[in-house]
């Protein structure tokens, strides 16, 4: 069975008003999660009242900074930290700011958009062989440099 | 004047099975404050959607917790078919039902024998393994394995089970009811037990509401929230009520679980007279294209499964809500304003399971 989900994108400013209304309405913060796109990142506030679950859509670029909602939702520091330490997001006012130290991760930012894997190119087929080069200046040039290697 | 101290308290504990670690800063014997750290066992599982296609990450997901097995990849899997718009045979749904309540059957008699061990109460903590070992014969025979099930698949389950082996399954639930009574009275009534858990680690109606705790520890501050209500695989068609208390103490919290196990026998009882015959999987063509949460109850609570596809073979992005992180923020108001002697009891009746939250 299909349960209703309802998305609803917003500017990121007008998030914390969005929230609180949300709030007054008595509705519980289940999560926030953060999707990397191309360029920008998707940032999902959900919500649910009486089995009736709402999201909340921003979309931040890379350099945006995004108002905590831990003044509203004190459970949401826990989300906000785990975005700024695997995302790389600033987000700022967090009631409690573990100042990039909550994940202990090799690299930093997982995943942030720079740590996103690129497109890989198509494969080529396995029997096609590869050409001779005919370029006598291209081949010279490859092999000038074992030359003065070996000298 | 009270001196203040600050405890380490984890990553390695006797009482816990999986690190968390808390710093309990304390007045003489009381706790003031808690500041919780994670991630010291990070897998980093989410990522790995980037090299294992939608297929393979079923394998995956079943492998984020131990106890949880089989609900992480129920979850993984009904996001996956909805963005597909795959209708996953009727059969698949109520054997998934019986898989899942079984798992919530081991775990919470688990969590009955590592709290008995925590009180110092070791034969009672023998007791309840010697019974979950049933539970965990009957998953082998219906699965092979006796923790991670592997069972799920992209368009429903890997295996059926024989009208007899459902028949054998309902007879050693009525003789396991048995031995659960026995073993559940002790802790609701022996007064040692009473003692260390009533009126310890209490999260009032509101906090609990405020502070998004899900599953027993919501549900024991007297809020009748419990996701199976939603009617996701088969639950549309059982009867069920979630199990809540008013109490939200350590007590109740066990209370709760403690009617769960004999609801879970119920529920699998129901599935196994109602289930009907037929196939219990669809071939699935194509690739996922779109995003879905679900929300599945896990016997910690709530879990979201969120999964978001671009019509390739890999997916966009998986993301894992689990019910322990969820219940960290509770954790800190429970432990506050407690004694230094009852923190593992309130950690432990919180039943973290690090594994998922280190998914």
């Amino acid at each position: 069975m299909s349960e209703p989900q309802e998305i609803i994108p917003i500017e990121k400013d007008a998030l914390l008003g969005a929230v609180a209304d949300l709030y007054a309405q008595g509705y519980r913060m289940v999560q926030i999660g953060c999707t990397t796109l191309e360029n920008a990142y998707e940032l999902n506030y959900s919500f649910d009242k009486d089995y009736h679950f709402k999201n909340l859509r921003v979309t931040a670029n890379r350099e945006d900074e995004i108002q905590s909602i831990s003044v509203i939702y004190p459970n949401a520091f826990l989300y906000e930290n785990e975005i700024h330490d695997l995302f790389g997001i600033k987000i700022k006012n967090m009631s409690v700011d573990y100042k990039g130290t909550f994940y202990r991760t090799t690299i930093t930012t997982p995943f942030s958009i720079e740590n996103l894997p690129k497109p890989k190119p198509p494969k080529q087929p396995k029997n096609v062989l590869k050409q001779p080069s005919h370029d006598s200046k291209q081949q010279a040039e490859v092999q000038t440099p074992q030359k003065e290697s070996k000298e | 004047m009270a001196r203040t101290n600050i405890i380490p308290f984890g990553p390695q504990h006797p009482v816990l099975p999986e690190p968390i670690h808390f710093d309990l800063i304390t007045e003489d014997e009381k706790v003031v404050d808690a500041i919780p750290s994670i991630s010291f066992v990070h897998r980093g599982l989410e990522k790995l959607v980037e090299k294992r296609d939608f297929i393979d990450y079923a394998y995956v997901a079943d492998r984020i917790c131990g106890l949880c097995s089989f609900m992480h990849s129920m979850g993984y899997c009904q996001a996956v078919e909805e963005i597909m718009g795959l209708e996953v045979p009727e059969r698949c749904t109520y054997l998934r039902v019986i898989w899942a309540e079984l798992g919530r059957l081991h775990s919470h008699i688990f969590w009955l024998g590592v709290a008995a061990d925590a009180f110092g109460f070791e034969s009672l903590f023998m007791q309840a393994l010697r019974v979950r070992e049933r539970v965990l014969d009957i998953i082998e025979v219906t699965t092979g394995g006796r923790v991670i099930f592997g069972m799920n698949k992209v368009g429903g389950v890997k295996r059926d089970m024989s009208d007899e082996t459902l028949k054998t399954m309902a007879k050693q639930l009525i003789s396991m009811e048995k031995d659960l009574h026995e073993l559940t009275d002790v802790f609701i009534n022996d007064y040692s037990i009473k003692h260390r858990l009533v009126g310890v680690g209490y999260i009032s109606r509101e906090d609990a509401y405020r502070l998004g705790c899900v599953g027993p520890m919501l549900r024991a501050s007297g809020h009748a929230s419990d996701m199976r209500k939603i009617g996701y695989a088969a639950y549309k068609n059982l009867d069920l009520e979630p199990m809540v208390e008013t109490a939200g103490d350590c007590y109740a919290r066990c209370l709760v679980r403690i009617r769960e196990i004999f609801q879970s026998i119920d529920l699998i009882r129901q599935a196994a007279g109602k289930i009907p015959e037929g196939p219990f999987d669809v071939n699935v063509k194509g690739t996922p294209d779109g995003e879905y949460f679900s929300r599945i109850e896990q016997p910690r609570g709530e879990v979201i499964h969120y999964v978001k596809a671009n019509g390739t073979k890999y997916l966009q992005r998986f993301r894992v809500r689990t019910p322990t992180f969820s219940n960290i923020p509770a954790m800190i108001i429970a432990l506050k304003g407690s004694q230094v002697a009852d923190v593992p009891n309130i950690i432990l009746t919180l039943d973290p399971c690090i594994s998922c939250t280190e998914r």
